[in-house]
Formats: structure tokens, C-alpha cells, sequence
């Protein structure tokens, strides 16, 4: 496994206090998403755990676009990754984050 | 005998003597096959062995590999797919030493070994459509091996529904004084009907075991995933309906399953029955059901069967090509010409596309060969008649020229990463270290990047007909990379302008909630609900089914 | 077209099973994936871990009467029992011992023991089936549901026979050793793993139904299996004296008798008297249901 954590900058979640989600089963080619309330207001704290070795910086590239086109800013986001391809993983960042912003 | 103008004719005389001890009328028994296909056979025969990539002679295969090498050497094989081990089996016994072929996915890594141990000379890898057009050139079979469902008495044969490649073999063959000789499941007194006549044949053999056919075309509904739909969306909205495709060939991936399950629901909601996919160039595929049901389709025709659909064709006559006795009627030299004349688009799946669109299923340690979609997908530039599809692409790729020619619609659809994160988009394709390692003239290139019109992938779809210069193509096929090292490397700038001009378009772009791409839009999600949608017909292979 | 509408209980995960299974909104769930109590085996062994370690357990209510609810992930590692795993369920029981809830329902979705866990594996799948039976003997009853693509198999397969009644669909399979472990060790001749047609008429639910394995056979729709929850949840709690287990007994022994030379689903609905064993595969589960009703298979255990 691969262990990491990021923090990256992101306009708030209305509903960051109350985050408490899961999205995604850790299957072959799956993931799953962990998101609880962050640490800061207006940044997304991210740990991820990969079986995939080497792609730390495609993980990077990912997940600063997915903070970027939602709102991250006060969450926390936990990953198990069992060698998801970034499709998958964009998917899964979409639904954990639009769930969040259709609520607020 | 013996003029100067029918030597062929002579030496087809001396080895139906030697034959004639080992049959009964024309009947060859199964335990004298070895002695029958020494006696019809001389060394250093063309001898085409039929190996289609479903149905497979798979007795004679097996007993040609058995011959003695003593007897029979030196053989030039010429067939399209090597499928089974026998097939390999001939060159390491030291039956033959020449090869030419379309296709041989199964036994890719055989063949490659051999040919890096020299023991196997291979004249060159063809399309389907080559291949045949050479058995009437140059390289046309002295002796040929084929499968037939049954023979009668008199060597009528009878072919079922998988036709495949066996007219055109026999028809080079037998007018040129080659021997046929066919396996058979069955000796009927009475054929259902006669699709090869006794007059091309010479002896048949009722093979002790059916001949092997491969249910090559069946995707499982259960593993379509939901990147794979969302494709599929973008596909018929952005590419189907903008172009209105009516005429069209499917690969045989799970991208273009998803496509033909996605029909009857999201096209359908989109108003596009009638206006798309009505007529096919495709064997018969089991995930087409639900369309054909839906009355999207209007005709099929199909270059093999598929395992398993005999009673769903049979009982879809307007739709599929029959007999007179109700069964299935197939052609692979015909289907091919129909999808390479007669279809404006070809959509299919490939494992690697450079920056400049060529696309290749040929990886390291493997020689696989091409099969039919470079038929399939390329644009053929004898085609004369017009369709609103045709006349759009070409319109496209003239941009301010007058265009003199339409373009036949050649789409890839691939994810940017295979599975174990091995990405679609490459600077360089495997294709070209196997031809060094392999000595080959050219680069096995699938589908030449100058055929391709489109690619869609996850992140967008890329209209190359609408790029001015390499460097625009170059960015576009970069821009829908997604995080490969390829597409990280975009130029962000250009990227962004090719999408103001439509050259690329994103999900968004053409309307499509990628929240909407859920399994729930398959119109079978699984091999149960596509028994069920053909009302009981389809009797799929015991493989595929979990009940 | 209704029926490709459904809400296929074969591709929904655990917790969508539980959401559809249970009243809207009454789930709550417990020692949740916020906890992180992973498996500390797969970290061992440098293998991915899952932050509810692959099984879902909660309070619910069902027509507003109190349930516990355990489901478990078959995609993660097929469903296979681990030490947190195991615990969780068996947690589940005891709890139904002090909260006495109208029944444990237990979705289940597993191969077994989770083999990379070896004996702490072992030992929270034993401790959990003790646990279910303490619930049972306290009058609490528990009922499976068996649908997923990992059936009910090892242990779970145990298990799912220690319940007082399985729900169960066609794609759902029940028994003790895996098609491909039974091949690999009997041989091919014996059972042929690849024949998924002949894995189904052995295993699967229309089989498990017609030997009264199961009490309830549904198509594949998580509706389907919620209404069944909800008619055995309105049954009385069965009997669980000797009396009754004798008559399980005696039932299981004189099958065992009538079918021993059964090699295939189709030889025993050809025993039971059914008219075409053939058709029974592709059969919707109402019109199997309606074929069994004059056979009324027992509901043995």
C-alpha cells in the first residue's frame, strides 16, 4: 500500500459541520471515500491509501481538480483505493462532493 | 493429361487416385484422416486450414498436426485466425514453415516465439478482406481443410449459421483445382439446404466430436461499468444523433455493448428510434437484443453467428439474413465489404492511441494481427454513393475547401487508463518495438490515425475531422486524455480553445449530468434479462449464465 | 419493461440493501465506518482495508417495529468474515439479546471465513454463529436474506442454516464448500465449476426453495425482499424445542435418503414431480412459486 495525505486549498461546504458520508466499496478497480468534517474552513484535508505504487502525482492531479470543481473547503476525505483508475476515482470524488452541495 | 495448359488439372487427377482407396463414395472414416490427408497433400502445398475467429476445423487441425513430418513438410499455411493449439501445433512439428494470416489473438504469444526462433516464416499479417482477395491472386490454396454442420451422400454440404469464411476458401480452391475436403458434425440423407455444392467438394469426414465454436461476441451485461455507460451516453448524444448514423458496424468490446443496451432507454428518451442504427454490418450480438425488440433495428447482416441466438434469428427474419429453412445466413467476405462500402461509421475499443490518433491492439511478445476492423475502420476511398452521414464528416474534414468526397465516421472510444493503470494514450505505440523485434516492414497499426474521425474517452469527445494542422490534432487527442501522462501534458491554453470550437466537447458540453450514468440505464443488466427480452429465444452458452 | 425498473438487490451494495429493506430514513447504523475499525490482518499483510471492514450493522424499523440489521459487502474481499467483521455481527446478536428487537435481519453476501485472517477468522465466525443461536434461544427469531453475487458459502453458509428462515433469490446460492473448491478437491467429473448453469440448479435459491432450505424464494428487486422480510416478520416466532428440531431432523434425513442419487437441480424437481425441470431456470419467481405451492416444501430448520 501507498500512504499519503494532502492538504488543498477549496471554497467552503455549507455543510461541513454535519459531513458525515460514505461512497464506494473497496473492490478490485474500486475505492471507497470517507468524508468528515476537516480541520480547516477553507481547505480539504485528503489521506489517501493505495495498492497502486507510483502514481502519487496522477492521485495529486485528480484530487486538486475534484477540490477545485466542488466545494471541499472544511472536509476531510479518507480513501481506501484497491487500484481504481482516476475515471473512477473522479466519479466517486463527484458523488461523495455533489451529495454534500445538493443538501446545502 | 499431361498438356502443357492443364498441368492443375493433372495434379488434381494423381491426388484424387491416392485419395480414392481411403473413401466411400465421398466419405473419408475418421480413423483413416491421417492417410487420407497424406494422400491429397504434397510437400510444399498451399494449404489453407479453416480457422475462422469463431468456427474452427478443429478435427483436421488437429489431424493435420499429426501427419508425419516425413510425409508432409514445408507447407505454407494460409488461414485467417490461428485459434487452437494445433494450429501452432503444425509449424513446431515441422509440418509447415510458411504462414500468412489476418488474425491469431489466442495463440499471439506462440506465434511470436516461433518466429523469434525462425522457425516459422510469416509472409505478412492481412485484413480479412486482403486475405481473401490474395486466394484469388497469389496465394491461393492448393488443398483446403474446412468445417461444414453436414454433408450428404453425394458431398452437398451444409454450413448452419456460422458461413464465416468457408465460400470464399472453397470458391479459390475448388476453380483452381485445388481439393476440399470438409469436416462434418452429421451425414444427412437431406441437407436443410445446400450452401456448398457437391461439384466444389471432394470428401468429407464426420468429425467424432462438433466442431468448436467460440461464443466470441457475448458480453455479459453484469460487467458493464458505469464509466462505460457514461461513454456510451456521450457517444449516441454527441456523435449518433449530431450525425445521424444509420448504417454501422460495432466492435466487439463492452464500450460498444453498452452502446447497443443504451438504445432502447437513454436513445430512446432522446427521440432517436428511426433516426439511428437501423442498419448493422454485425454478428448477431446477444447485448443487440433489446434493440432489435424495441424496433430500432431494421436489418442486420453478419459475418458468423454467435452461440446460443439460432432461435432468436431464426424467429427475427425481417431483421437478420435466413434461408429457406429458417436458419441463419452468414458471410464474412460480404460482411466485410458491407462495413467497409456500405456503413458510415465503425465504433470500437483499442488498447493504444498515439498523438496522432493510430490506434494498435499489438502489445510486446505478441503477435496478434488485425482481424476485421481495420476493414471495418478505415474510409474507403472507392466509395461513390451518398448519405447524410458520409456528407457531413466530409464536409468537416474539407472545412473551407469544397469537398469532393464524404468520410466514413471512424470512431475510437476507449477510458484513458485500461485496467492496472495502464493509460490508452502513449507517445509512442508497442506497435513499432514489435517491429523491430519482429522484422516486420511496418508498424502493426490497427486503425491508421489519418481514418480516424473521432475519439471519445471519459473526459470528452475528440472530432479530429474539425483539426486544421498536426498540432491541432495533436491537442486534441491530448485534451481528452484525462490524467495520462499524455493528457497531463496538454497544452491547457489551446485545449481550451479547441473546445470553444467544438472540436472537443465535454460531457457538459453536449448536455449529459454524468450523474445520470448509472447501470440503471442498461436496457439488459444481465445475461438473464437479455434471455428474457428475447422472449426465451436466446439460449445462452452455460458459461455466461448464473441460473 | 417494468421488470428492468427493478432495484436489482444483486448489484445494490450493503448499505443500499439496508435502505431499501428497512423503513425510510429509520437506520441507524452502528460501530459505522467514521469508527475506522479496520482489519488490523490486512494492514498486516500490506492489503487494502475497508473503514467498515466489509459488513454493515445498525438499528432499523420495519412497518415501525424495531429490527437489527447486518449486511454484509460482498465486493470487499467476498464478503469474507474477519476478526472485526465477525465481531460486529456477533455484537449485533448480543445486542438483540438486551434490546429484544421483532428480529435480526441478516443480508447475507459471503464466501466464509476470511482465509487471510486464518484462525482469528475462524474463531469470530464461530463466535458469531453462538451468538445467533443465543439470540434465537432467547425467542429473538433471525432471518436471511441471500441474493448477492457471493451467496452463502464456508461458514456463512452455516450460519444462513442457523437462521429460523432465508429469503432467498435464484442468483442467490447456498452451501457449505464453493463450487470451485468441491471441483478442485473431487475433481471435475464430480462438479464442474465452469458450469454456471449447473452451479445454479445445485446452489441456487429455486433449488434451495423447492428442498425448503429456503422459506421464501423472490426475484432479484430489493422490494421483492423487503415484502418478504415483512411477511416473516408477521408470522409467529417459530418453535424452538426438541420437538421440533427432531421433526428438522427426521425431514433432513429422509431428503437425504430420497435424493441420494441426485446429481443435478434438475434430477430432484424431477423427483418432487414437477412437470418440466428444463423451464424452471428461466421461470419468474411467481410462476415458480405457483408451480412449488402444491408440493409445499418443508421449511426444514
Amino acid at each position: 500500500m501507498e500512504r499519503f495525505t494532502l492538504s488543498l486549498p477549496s471554497t467552503p461546504c455549507a455543510r461541513a459541520d454535519a459531513a458525515a458520508a460514505l461512497c464506494g466499496v473497496v473492490s478490485s478497480g474500486n475505492l471507497e471515500i470517507l468524508v468528515d468534517r476537516g480541520s480547516m474552513a477553507d481547505r480539504c484535508d485528503i489521506e489517501v491509501n493505495t495498492s497502486a505504487h507510483g502514481f502519487r502525482d496522477t492521485w495529486e492531479a485528480v484530487l486538486a481538480d475534484a477540490v477545485a470543481r466542488h466545494a471541499a473547503g472544511g472536509l476531510a476525505l479518507a480513501i481506501n483505493d484497491a487500484g481504481a483508475t482516476p475515471a473512477v476515482v473522479s466519479l466517486r470524488l463527484d458523488q461523495a462532493l455533489e451529495a454534500l452541495e445538493d443538501r446545502a | 493429361m499431361g498438356a502443357p495448359w492443364n498441368q492443375r488439372a493433372a495434379r488434381r487427377a494423381r491426388r484424387l487416385e491416392r485419395l480414392a482407396p481411403l473413401t466411400r463414395g465421398r466419405e473419408i472414416a475418421a480413423a483413416d484422416i491421417i492417410a487420407a490427408l497424406e494422400a491429397a497433400i504434397e510437400p510444399g502445398d498451399r494449404v489453407c486450414l479453416e480457422g475462422n475467429n469463431q468456427k474452427q476445423a478443429d478435427f483436421l487441425a488437429e489431424s493435420l498436426a499429426d501427419c508425419s513430418p516425413e510425409r508432409l513438410h514445408d507447407l505454407h499455411m494460409v488461414q485467417s485466425v490461428l485459434a487452437l493449439p494445433a494450429h501452432i501445433d503444425v509449424f513446431e512439428r515441422g509440418i509447415a514453415n510458411r504462414l500468412d494470416f489476418s488474425f491469431s489473438g489466442p495463440q499471439a504469444n506462440r506465434l511470436a516465439r516461433l518466429v523469434e526462433e525462425r522457425r516459422i516464416a510469416i509472409g505478412a499479417i492481412h485484413t480479412y478482406l486482403e486475405l481473401f482477395g490474395r486466394y484469388f491472386v497469389d496465394l491461393t490454396p492448393d488443398v483446403c481443410l474446412i468445417a461444414a454442420q453436414a454433408a450428404d451422400a453425394d458431398g452437398n454440404l451444409y454450413l448452419g449459421p456460422n458461413t464465416e469464411d468457408t465460400p470464399a476458401i472453397v470458391e479459390a480452391t475448388a476453380f483452381r483445382h485445388g481439393i476440399v475436403i470438409a469436416q462434418v458434425n452429421e451425414r444427412l440423407e437431406r441437407l436443410p439446404r445446400v450452401d456448398i455444392p457437391a461439384d466444389w467438394t471432394d470428401a468429407f469426414v464426420v468429425a467424432p466430436r462438433p466442431n468448436y465454436i467460440e461464443p466470441l461476441f457475448t458480453r455479459d451485461p453484469a460487467q458493464i461499468t458505469e464509466i462505460q455507460v457514461l461513454m456510451a451516453m456521450m457517444a449516441i448524444k454527441g456523435i449518433y444523433a449530431e450525425y445521424g448514423v444509420q448504417r454501422l458496424n460495432h466492435g466487439i468490446g463492452f464500450d460498444t455493448a453498452a452502446i447497443e443496451l443504451l438504445l432502447p432507454t437513454y436513445a430512446e428518451s432522446l427521440g432517436l428510434r428511426g433516426k439511428i442504427c437501423s442498419h448493422w454490418a454485425l454478428n448477431p450480438h446477444p447485448t443487440l437484443i433489446p434493440a432489435i425488440e424495441a424496433g430500432f433495428v431494421e436489418s442486420v447482416h453478419s459475418f458468423g453467428s454467435e452461440v446460443g441466438m439460432e432461435n432468436y434469428v431464426a424467429a427475427r427474419s425481417d431483421v437478420f439474413f435466413t434461408g429457406r429453412d429458417g436458419s441463419m445466413r452468414s458471410n464474412r467476405a460480404f460482411c466485410q465489404t458491407a462495413g467497409l462500402y456500405a456503413c458510415d461509421m465503425f465504433i470500437g475499443s483499442t488498447l493504444q492511441i498515439d498523438l496522432a490518433g493510430n490506434s494498435s491492439t499489438a502489445t510486446l511478445g505478441r503477435i496478434a494481427g488485425f482481424g476485421g476492423a481495420p476493414n471495418m475502420g478505415s474510409d474507403a476511398r472507392g466509395r461513390r454513393h451518398a448519405s447524410p452521414a458520409w456528407l457531413r464528416a466530409g464536409r468537416e474534414r474539407a472545412g473551407d475547401a469544397i469537398a469532393t468526397r464524404g468520410q466514413k465516421l471512424v470512431v475510437q472510444t476507449v477510458e484513458t487508463f485500461r485496467e492496472h493503470m495502464a493509460p490508452a494514450f502513449v507517445d509512442r505505440l508497442d506497435a513499432w518495438q514489435l517491429m523491430e523485434d519482429m522484422g516486420m516492414d511496418l508498424p502493426p497499426i490497427m486503425i491508421h490515425g489519418d481514418d480516424v474521425t473521432h475519439i471519445v474517452t471519459e473526459e470528452g469527445i475528440a472530432n479530429l475531422l474539425l483539426c486544421r494542422s498536426a498540432a491541432e490534432r495533436e491537442q486534441a487527442i491530448r485534451g481528452v486524455a484525462g490524467y495520462t501522462p499524455v493528457g497531463r501534458a496538454r497544452d491547457a491554453r489551446m485545449v481550451e480553445n479547441l473546445r470553444d470550437r467544438g472540436v472537443i466537447r465535454r460531457p457538459e458540453d453536449i448536455g449529459i449530468d454524468k450523474r445520470g450514468a448509472t447501470r440503471d440505464l442498461l436496457a439488459a443488466r444481465s445475461i438473464k434479462d437479455l434471455v428474457r427480452a428475447s422472449g426465451g429465444l436466446y439460449d445462452p452458452p452455460r458459461r455466461f449464465r448464473n441460473w | 419493461m417494468s421488470r428492468l425498473h427493478r432495484h436489482s438487490w444483486f448489484e445494490a451494495d450493503a448499505r443500499a440493501r439496508i435502505a431499501g429493506l428497512v423503513d425510510a430514513g429509520s437506520f441507524r447504523e452502528l460501530c459505522g465506518p467514521h469508527e475506522r475499525l479496520t482489519s488490523p490482518h490486512l494492514a498486516v499483510l500490506d492489503l487494502p482495508v475497508a473503514f467498515d471492514d466489509g459488513v454493515v450493522v445498525g438499528e432499523a424499523t420495519l412497518d415501525g417495529r424495531p429490527v437489527l440489521v447486518g449486511a454484509q459487502q460482498g465486493e470487499f474481499n467476498g464478503g469474507a468474515v474477519g476478526e472485526i467483521h465477525g465481531a460486529k455481527l456477533r455484537g449485533l446478536f448480543e445486542r438483540a439479546r438486551r434490546t429484544r428487537p421483532a428480529a435480526v435481519l441478516l443480508a447475507i453476501d459471503s464466501g466464509g471465513v476470511r482465509l487471510h485472517e486464518a484462525n482469528a477468522g475462524l474463531i469470530a465466525i464461530s463466535e458469531l454463529m453462538r451468538a445467533l443461536l443465543a439470540a434465537r434461544a432467547e425467542g429473538i427469531p433471525v432471518y436471511g436474506l441471500i441474493g448477492g453475487s457471493c451467496g452463502a458459502f464456508g461458514g456463512m453458509g452455516i450460519v444462513a442454516r442457523l437462521c429460523d428462515a432465508l429469503v432467498m433469490s435464484e442468483e442467490g446460492r447456498l452451501g457449505l464448500s464453493g463450487p470451485e473448491v468441491i471441483e478442485t478437491v473431487k475433481g471435475v467429473d464430480e462438479f464442474d465449476s465452469k458450469d454456471r448453469a449447473l452451479v445454479w440448479r445445485v446452489t441456487g435459491g429455486k433449488l434451495r426453495r423447492s428442498l425448503g432450505d429456503a422459506a421464501l424464494l423472490v426475484d432479484d428487486d430489493v422490494a421483492a425482499f423487503r415484502d418478504a422480510a415483512r411477511t416473516l416478520l408477521a408470522r409467529p416466532v417459530p418453535a424452538r424445542d426438541l420437538a421440533a428440531l427432531a421433526a428438522d431432523q427426521q425431514a433432513l434425513t429422509q431428503r437425504a435418503a430420497r435424493h441420494a442419487d441426485a446429481r443435478d437441480g434438475l434430477d430432484i424437481w424431477r423427483a418432487l414431480g414437477l412437470p418440466d425441470p428444463a423451464v424452471i431456470p428461466m421461470l419468474d419467481a411467481a410462476d415458480f412459486n405457483r408451480l412449488l405451492a402444491p408440493l409445499s416444501p418443508t421449511e426444514a430448520a
